[in-house]
């Protein structure tokens, strides 16, 4: 199906599954541990051995020997293979450092050797047991805010319209601060894993974490020179992503290595200390904005200029993503610079981009809406903007942001919220109010799907998957929906490299582009039944096809129809800016002796077009929100300097939130509709709920102590001496 | 983790004649800490003698009106005890601050004292570190290390780990006394105060306790009385050790004691730092951090101390 014009209306708008709320269908499997995760694959793999990495030592360097004699002898061990013992593997879709093979070390943790073993402690014993040899690499400058003042001003803007310049040096208020976000973690609770089978050396199956079927699929492929065709891939539940598992990790390949050198199927899941510098991060940005504003509020300029690191060949957080769209403004100019670092491989994570840009630029916002002594929800809505502020003639395909503002305050009690440093106080805290506008694109992909009335079920193939997300849910409402049957006939079948390639989950573009794969299919279906039967355009309804005075029941027809098709996306959607807006509101307690800071109530108002299903939208918006609080208070990757690693790397010291830091949460949805953006004129709602939700922290946290803070995560450390004396 | 050999006595003197016998044997709690290590390779027990056998996981009352605890009675256990929420309420709140309920429902007194640092170098066999491998230098110490966790005072040059415990810096303030048998059979008491060592030049040695001695139980003296209170200070709500904790015991007149904990080696508390309580949060700390040696990332501590005592001062 090709998407080429904007939808009017269509069956969705009479819509009886789609849109109403739904537990997920997977979830009995869950909670009752019956889920196989790739690392449980007993129904599939039984035999499977225990794989076991060994991650360098150093920041970067070389290997000069490694003696793996004794890991080799010890009890229960079947294999040992070490990256010397193979040239460096090809790499795949975007991985920037090699996943193994050869003598360099690029960063801390880089798998250099794998041990396969009869149990678990056997294996992890063994590796250990083998002895390596470094010559370490020069010490690097990893000082990022050095690295950010040497090309600060250099190369050609990525946007750059109107006279800046004049627009600085002609407005009557004019904001200028530096802001600095760390490297995150993805942190998801089932570390990367992968059950192998390569026992021949042959065809290969692999029960993997993996957000994206095809990508991997085609990436081990080219990692390990070997036909596509015999390789099977299947990831049907994903203990968490956050973008960790777009691509192919070391998991898959040890365990593939392993499998092969043992002649049995080998598991291997990363240690969680090897997760933070083995895979990839977030990187840390500096960012300078410099915002420019005329006294009615209105923006003159914004010039947003920022930096971050990554391994030569790799991408590092583009923390502008957002700023040449998301507001108003007669002038602009964006600048990312993308410095090269020996450091552990930086990559996407939730919301890439917008979700460190806005932690800078909604700050930034916050100060000039008080130099201009406006209320900062007044000044957002005045610098709303319905076309690309960079190319006029592109207007948004739908955006509801001032509606979110309004909703939002309204909803919060912003017009009672604290006014002044110190104005409201609980005890020894003190309370403060915040906001921040949350946007995020709306990427679509395509993405296909197979259909099949067997029986008067019907079953979905496709190789969609669920990384905690609720795809087995939406698209089982989509189809359900499509074919005018219920939710309880349909079976879902993902997450396989056998069944039509999707979009796969990521960018918030699953769930958009996945459903609209999905509904192809069962229109090509309903076309087929319709021929088969020889019905002028039938109607679906209620387990039937009806066409004039012909009423058939689906499930009396007796043979298998199966139909096959895509969502492909026209060039119509380049006229048009699309994306999903927001607006966040928190109350955060200061304690004013302590500086400990503890958020105790938010509110997130999405636009985000058709929302599919509230249940499974909630959560994923929730989900945004807690990771925001993490973002706002605790998380950092540690980077020691010296040695070029992250030193915490574990889950007792990367502080994600927990549950006692997270308050009431509330989510409203507008009841938005984008007919540009997709058939079920849907988009995606996963990223947009992190996005602007750590500087709405920020703000309120000001607003508590009037005590600006630049520098995530806003830990006591970096204002103590600030706060109140005592 | 390394093989090793295992065995459960039954009672406390064939405990310690076992590990008087076999060489590198290490006792066993809840194994909430000594596990991991096992798992890293930080420890490599050869034979582990598992005490959880052995009794001992009772609170009795003494002779004086204080109160013995097994060292097997859990965390858990002990801070819900009525006597020790009645009367030593600076305990029930340490231990309730420190770790998860999971984590407490297996975490025991002996192996919560006892406990090992949570330096994130000590953790990552990678790295140096002069606790783990005497002799290899200080991980923590070198230029750009992380080191933000990590102690302020009673460092050395060779270490500057905390100790992490939450409940340690409770007893400490309640002058609790730890009773132990020797690997020769001999009972012995250790006043808690005593039980930690400062690194100094040899960070590998840890405490007082000889090898292969077992704590049979932690004595309090009679209640103290006064005000009490524990704050600890973290970066998220829970599940997070103390960027800096404070244990306070204030009496009417506003005397009293208070013990710190996340700055140094050792439950840190000086009784000359005690005396200046009625003068208040500065006065108390410019005695007890007299002598800080903190690191560019740690040094927030010293404020954050005393800006916490004085909270609590004003509420006591
Ligand atoms: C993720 C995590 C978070 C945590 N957070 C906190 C926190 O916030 N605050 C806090 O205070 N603690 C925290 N802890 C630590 C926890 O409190 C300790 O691990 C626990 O108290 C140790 O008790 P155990 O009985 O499990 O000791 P074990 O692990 O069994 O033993 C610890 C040590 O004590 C020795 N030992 C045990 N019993 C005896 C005995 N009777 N005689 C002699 N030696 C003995 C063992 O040989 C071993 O060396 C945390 C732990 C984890 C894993
Ligand atoms: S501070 Fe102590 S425990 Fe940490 S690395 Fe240095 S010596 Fe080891």
């Amino acid at each position: 199906m090709k998407f080429n014009s904007p939808v009017e209306t269509n069956l969705f708008d009479d819509a009886k599954i789609i849109g109403k709320p739904t537990q997920r269908v997977d979830g009995p499997l869950k909670v009752t541990g019956t889920a196989p995760y790739a690392y449980e694959r007993n129904d599939a793999a039984p035999d499977a051995l225990y794989g076991y990495p060994l991650g360098a030592a150093i920041g970067h360097g070389r290997i000069t020997a490694m003696d793996a004699e004794a890991a080799r002898n010890a009890p229960g061990v079947r294999a040992v293979v070490t990256t010397l013992d193979i040239d460096p593997l090809e790499k795949g879709m975007n991985n920037v450092a090699r996943l193994f093979g050869g003598n360099e070390v690029q960063h801390y943790h880089q798998a250099i050797a794998v041990v396969v073993a009869e149990t678990f402690e056997q294996a992890r014993a063994a590796a250990a047991r083998i002895d390596v040899t470094y010559e370490e690499g020069e010490a690097a400058d990893l000082d990022l805010d050095a690295a950010f003042r040497r090309v600060e001003g250099s190369g050609e803007p990525d946007t750059l319209f109107g006279d800046v310049d004049a627009a600085f040096r002609d407005a009557a208020v004019v904001t200028d601060q530096m802001y600095h976000t760390p490297g995150e973690s993805h942190t998801m609770m089932e570390p990367h894993a992968s059950t192998v089978d390569w026992s021949d050396g042959g065809d290969m199956t692999v029960w993997t974490s993996n957000q994206m079927i095809n990508w991997n699929h085609q990436s081990i492929a080219t990692t390990f020179g070997i036909e596509p065709e015999r390789i099977r891939v299947e990831s049907p539940y994903v203990g968490g992503g956050f973008g960790a598992k777009l691509w192919l990790r070391a998991d898959a390949v040890l365990a593939a290595l392993g499998s092969r050198a043992a002649g049995v199927p080998v598991k291997l899941a990363l240690p969680r200390p090897m997760v933070m510098n083995n895979t990839t991060h977030r990187s840390a940005t500096v960012q300078r904005i410099r915002l420019a504003a005329n006294p009615d509020g209105t923006l003159k300029g914004i010039w947003h200029e920022a930096a971050a690191y990554c391994l030569p060949g790799g991408r590092g957080e583009n923390a502008t993503a957002q700023t040449p769209i998301f507001y108003a403004g007669e002038t602009r100019r964006v600048k990312n610079h993308v410095l090269d670092m020996p450091l552990p491989e930086t990559a996407d994570m939730r919301a890439p981009g917008e979700a460190s840009g806005l932690m800078a630029l909604e700050i930034a916002m916050d100060e000039m809406a008080e130099a201009l002594e406006m209320d900062p929800v007044r000044f957002r809505i005045i610098n709303d903007t319905q076309v690309n502020p960079s190319d006029p003639d592109i207007p948004f395909s739908d955006r509801h942001f001032v509606e979110c503002l309004e909703r939002g305050a309204e909803a919060f009690g912003w017009a009672e919220r604290n006014t002044s440093a110190g104005g409201r106080r609980d005890g020894d805290w003190l309370i403060g109010h915040g906001v921040a506008g949350a946007y995020r694109g709306a990427l679509v992909l395509p993405s296909g799907a197979r259909a099949i009335l067997d029986g008067g079920k019907l079953i979905i193939e496709t190789d969609m998957t669920d990384i905690g997300t609720g795809s087995y849910t939406i698209i089982a409402q989509t189809a359900a929906e499509t074919m005018g049957m219920s939710l309880d006939d349909v079976e879902m079948r993902m997450a396989h490299s056998a069944y039509p390639v999707s979009s796969g989950s990521g960018g918030q573009f699953g769930a958009p582009s996945s459903t609209s794969g999905v509904y192809a299919a069962c229109m090509a279906l309903r076309e087929k039944i319709a021929g088969n039967l020889g019905l002028q355009d039938p109607t679906f309804a209620d387990g039937n096809v009806v066409s004039g005075e012909t009423r058939m029941s689906l499930s009396d027809i007796n043979e298998e129809v199966s139909a096959e098709d895509a969502i492909e996306w026209g060039d119509f959607q380049d006229g048009y800016a699309m994306g999903t807006f927001g607006a966040h509101f928190v109350e955060v307690g200061v304690h004013a002796y302590t500086g400990e800071t503890r958020v105790r109530r938010m509110l997130a108002v999405c636009d985000a077009g058709r929302i599919l299903n509230p249940v499974t939208a909630r959560s994923q918006v929730i989900g945004g929100m807690v990771m925001g609080v993490g973002a706002a208070l605790s998380e950092d990757m540690a980077l020691d300097r010296g040695r070029g690693f992250f030193a915490n790397h574990d889950m007792a010291s990367y502080e994600v939130a927990v549950h006692a830091d997270i308050p009431d949460q509330q989510v409203i949805f507008l009841d938005t509709l984008d007919g540009v953006a997709t058939p079920l004129k849907a988009k995606g709602v996963g990223e947009l709920g992190l996005c602007g939700a750590a500087p709405a922290v920020a703000n309120a946290m000001y607003n508590a102590t009037g005590i600006r803070v630049r520098d995530y995560p806003l830990t006591m450390d970096k204002f103590i001496d600030q706060l109140p004396s005592i | 983790m390394r093989a090793f050999s295992y065995e459960k006595p039954a009672n406390p003197s064939e405990a310690v004649a076992r590990a008087a016998e076999v060489e590198g044997a290490k006792f066993l709690a809840g194994g909430t800490n000594l596990l991991d290590l096992m798992k890293h390779e930080i420890e490599a027990p050869a034979h582990v003698i598992d005490v959880n056998g052995l009794g001992l996981d009772e609170v009795t009352e003494t002779e004086d009106g204080g109160l013995r605890i097994g060292t097997l009675v859990t965390n858990t256990a002990l801070s819900a005890h009525p006597r020790i929420r009645r009367d030593y309420p600076v305990l029930t709140r340490a231990i309730a601050a420190g770790a998860t309920g999971q984590l407490r429902n297996k975490a025991t007194t002996g192996g919560n004292l006892l406990q090992r640092t949570r330096c994130p170098y000590f953790f990552d066999t990678n790295m140096p570190c002069n606790k783990r491998s005497p002799g290899s230098g200080c991980g923590a110490l070198t230029e750009g290390a992380f080191s933000r966790q990590l102690g302020v005072i009673g460092t050395s040059s060779s270490c500057i780990a905390t100790h992490p415990s939450d409940m340690a810096v409770a007893m400490r303030v309640l002058d609790a006394i730890v009773e132990t048998v020797t690997p020769s059979g001999m009972t012995r008491e250790i006043a808690v105060e005593d039980l930690h060592l400062l690194p100094g030049d040899t960070p590998e040695r840890e405490t007082a306790l000889m090898p292969g001695e077992l704590i049979t139980h932690v004595r309090l003296p009679a209640p103290v009385g006064g005000t009490q209170a524990y704050h600890k200070v973290r970066d998220r709500a829970s599940y997070a050790f103390a960027l800096v904790s404070v244990a306070l015991v204030r009496q009417a007149d506003g005397t009293g004691r208070v013990a710190l904990g996340g700055v140094a080696p050792k439950p840190w508390r000086r009784a000359d730092a005690d005396a200046q309580l009625p003068n208040g949060a500065a006065a108390v700390m410019s005695v007890l951090l007299d002598g800080a040696t903190p690191t560019e990332e740690n040094a927030f501590k010293l404020t954050l101390a005393e800006r916490t005592l004085a909270a609590m001062l004003k509420e006591a």
